[in-house]
């Protein structure tokens, strides 16, 4: 249960491995913290996680091994977490950027990068949101991009996945509204990360620590979509509206 | 069996007074002990807990995806002049047994800061008052309650006897160890409503403190305001008892034990989050000074004006906004009232002056192992939730009460520790047991329970 203060004493993390969700554990207040599950598939950058956050000072860190793209595991999976105490903030942070110029020439690549960032977001959010919604409290924060606020060129695969996860994600919390679940939906735009090392920056890109504190702020204050920065909302507005054969001569 | 992701029909949204940290769960009433036997044994995966009218300010009286019982209905109230008692349902309000019993010249033996708290309420909590040091809790007035258990099984439990430990385990308990349906307790005779007030404003912290122990058996009731803006800690200490019927004038006897206070206003619902702030809290902390006379003896005032000012304004939670806030209130032993000031320093540090702070002498503890009281000094201070560096402040006094053997009270507490906890009630082990044995299966739980491990 979070305290009055907003301090949470249990996270779970879905894609443990995440830069951003790790950045978003480290800027969580933790002083009450007790109980932090990495879940994602067995790799160093999970067992790097643990060892990051355990040095930083945070208690009860734990790495179980979770697969988003094998949904008929989650019910199970999510039971067992939630049995053995509430979860306060659960982060649904996994996802594939692919390789959208392979991934066109391979539809079995498209729909890898599908499964994993949609099917299976769909599959463990909803088995999440029973289980939130049984104890009565708990926020899931739900990563999408700005990649879904409109189809680009040059990654409408992924941006597809987003724009789909996104809508699913702001229904669901409407479903909960008022039931002590939430939803919070962030819409980082480019973020310097493993994911996207080696691509040209786009303007206004931030670094995980950035998405982090927004979305820690944006929990203590109950908001529901946040983009990170704040500012790439005015800028997402304008380019929602631009024609497309305007957006599509933008480069990239 | 399925359920529906949005809100059903019966469940709600609850919070305590300091309306933080909101969670849903299924209400039910119940106007008899075998609704609330059955409510008990239908119980689903999220347990029980009995809540009455939600006065606590933290998460002791809301448990999320658990079924609360509502006991409102079971209010009936029995005064019985004789034996100088009376016998209430769970439901019942202090306020509606005042104005059932007052009238017929019988006072509560202990009121908390509002009469809108139930009887169940008030055991569950072991509320205290402005005379315990002369009184106790509310809990040491209990002659005799009526518990349903974790199984279902009533259970009639006395002070003394062979029901003790299973009595002593539910005052103070926090609801943990099953529902309260009824409960006996003695009352306080009294030949008017009204009470003689003495008043004095004192200039610094040490002197209100030095004060207040001079007089500790000198009035039944004291307590003092502390003015957290200023670092002196100024206060005013208000001291009185029950007025004998010779001290009123002939206009007041002819209704001397009337009794019928009305709330004078409701805070609007919609309260802008910035509206108590820095320069608020300081003009009414310097007004509520001011106001108070230098010194005055002998004052009547009514019970409402002296026990229970806040209840004229109904709903005044709302007042903090939509970040809801919290009351710190700890004891320490007499040895460590130092920290009484480091309290009052810290919390002005972190820019969080409070609006009502509160400062007052405890007795000695009772038997039972989680009531909060024990001799020494309370202070009570409220504090809007919102405020930065809140949290590490309050941990760091949490240390130092710790440290001096002190604690803080459950039924105000929405912040501490599990480990700040279990290391304030040495007893919490005790406890323990004779709840495990009224409640083997833990069915009885609450938000506050799964917050501190209890």
């Amino acid at each position: 249960m979070n305290d009055a203060l907003g301090e949470p004493q249990s996270v779970l993390v879905l894609g443990g491995s995440s830069e951003i969700a790790l950045a978003t554990v480290k800027a969580l207040p933790h002083r009450r913290l007790r109980r932090v599950i990495l879940a994602a598939r067995p790799s160093t950058a999970r067992d790097l996680a643990v060892s990051t956050l355990t040095s930083e000072g945070i208690s009860g860190v734990t790495a179980v091994d979770f697969d988003a793209k094998s949904t008929e595991s989650h019910s199970a999976f999510i039971n067992e977490i939630f049995d053995a105490g509430d979860i306060d903030i659960v982060l649904l942070a996994f996802g594939v950027l692919g390789d959208q110029e392979a991934a066109e020439a391979d539809p079995a690549l498209a729909v890898e990068i599908a499964t994993t960032n949609y099917t299976g977001a769909v599959s463990i959010g909803l088995h999440v949101a029973r289980r939130l919604r049984m104890q009565g409290h708990g926020s899931l924060v739900v990563y999408s991009s700005v990649a879904g606020d409109r189809a680009r060129r040059s990654n409408f695969i992924y941006g597809s996945t987003k724009a789909g996860l996104d809508a699913f994600a702001q229904g669901l919390g409407d479903a909960l509204h008022k039931t002590g679940a939430h939803v919070l939906v962030v819409r980082p735009g480019m973020v310097r990360t493993k994911m996207s090392a080696g691509l040209p920056e786009a303007p206004m890109t931030t670094d995980a620590s950035v998405v982090a504190d927004i979305v820690v702020k944006s929990l203590r204050k109950g908001k529901e979509t946040v983009y990170a920065p704040g500012p790439l909302r005015f800028v997402m507005a304008g380019l929602k509206s631009m024609p497309r054969s305007v957006f599509r001569k933008l480069p990239r | 069996m399925t359920q529906s992701l949005s809100l059903s029909q019966g469940e709600q949204l609850l919070t305590g007074w300091g309306r933080t940290c909101p969670s849903s769960a299924r209400v039910t009433e119940c106007s008899s002990v075998e609704q609330v036997q059955a409510a008990i044994r239908g119980a689903g995966p999220r347990g029980v807990l009995a809540r009455g009218l939600g006065r606590s300010y933290g998460d002791a009286a809301q448990s999320g995806g658990a079924t609360v019982l509502n006991l409102q209905s079971m209010n009936s109230i029995a005064y019985d002049a004789e034996a100088g008692t009376i016998t209430a349902g769970a439901g019942a309000s202090l306020d509606a047994i005042m104005r059932a019993a007052v009238p017929q010249g019988a006072f509560v033996p202990v009121t908390p800061g509002t009469r809108m708290v139930t009887v169940g309420g008030a055991i569950g909590a072991d509320v205290h008052g402005k005379n315990h040091h002369v009184d106790g809790t509310f809990g040491s007035h209990v002659k005799s309650l009526t518990l349903v258990d974790g199984s279902g099984e009533v259970h009639e439990l006395t002070p003394d006897g062979h029901t003790r430990e299973h009595f002593w385990a539910t005052v103070g308990g926090m609801g943990l160890t099953g529902a309260v349906t009824q409960a006996t307790f003695d009352v306080i005779p009294v030949t008017s409503s009204l009470i003689s007030v003495d008043t004095e404003r004192v200039n610094d912290l040490d002197e209100v403190m030095s004060k207040m122990v001079e007089g500790d058996n000198k009035y039944r009731y004291t307590v003092a305001w502390i003015d957290t803006v200023s670092p002196s800690g100024r206060g005013v200490i208000t001291s009185g008892d029950h007025a004998p019927l010779e001290q009123l004038n002939t206009k007041q006897k002819l209704e001397a034990l009337a009794f019928d206070p009305k709330a004078i206003a409701t805070a609007p619902s919609i309260i802008p989050g910035g509206l108590l702030n820095k320069i608020t809290i300081r003009a009414f902390n310097e007004a509520w000074f001011r106001k108070a006379p230098k010194s005055r003896t002998d004052e009547l005032q009514s019970i409402g004006a002296f026990f229970h000012p806040l209840d004229g304004v109904a709903d005044w939670n709302r007042i903090y906004g939509p970040r809801g806030f919290l009351q710190y209130q700890f004891v320490v032993p007499d040895s460590a009232g130092y920290l009484i000031r480091t309290a009052l320093d810290r919390l002005r540090e972190v820019g969080a002056p409070s609006f009502l702070t509160v400062l007052k002498r405890f007795g000695a503890a009772n038997p039972a192992p989680l009531s909060f009281p024990q001799a020494g000094w309370t202070l009570a201070a409220d504090v809007p939730a919102g405020i930065d560096g809140l949290g590490a402040a309050l941990d760091e006094l949490d240390e130092h009460v710790a440290n001096v053997g002190g604690r803080l009270y459950l039924a105000k507490d929405s912040r501490q520790s599990p480990q700040i906890f279990a290391r304030t009630y040495p007893r919490l082990s005790e406890w323990q047991m004779v709840r495990d044995a009224l409640d083997p299966q833990g069915v009885f739980t609450s938000d506050l329970a799964r917050r501190l491990s209890i």
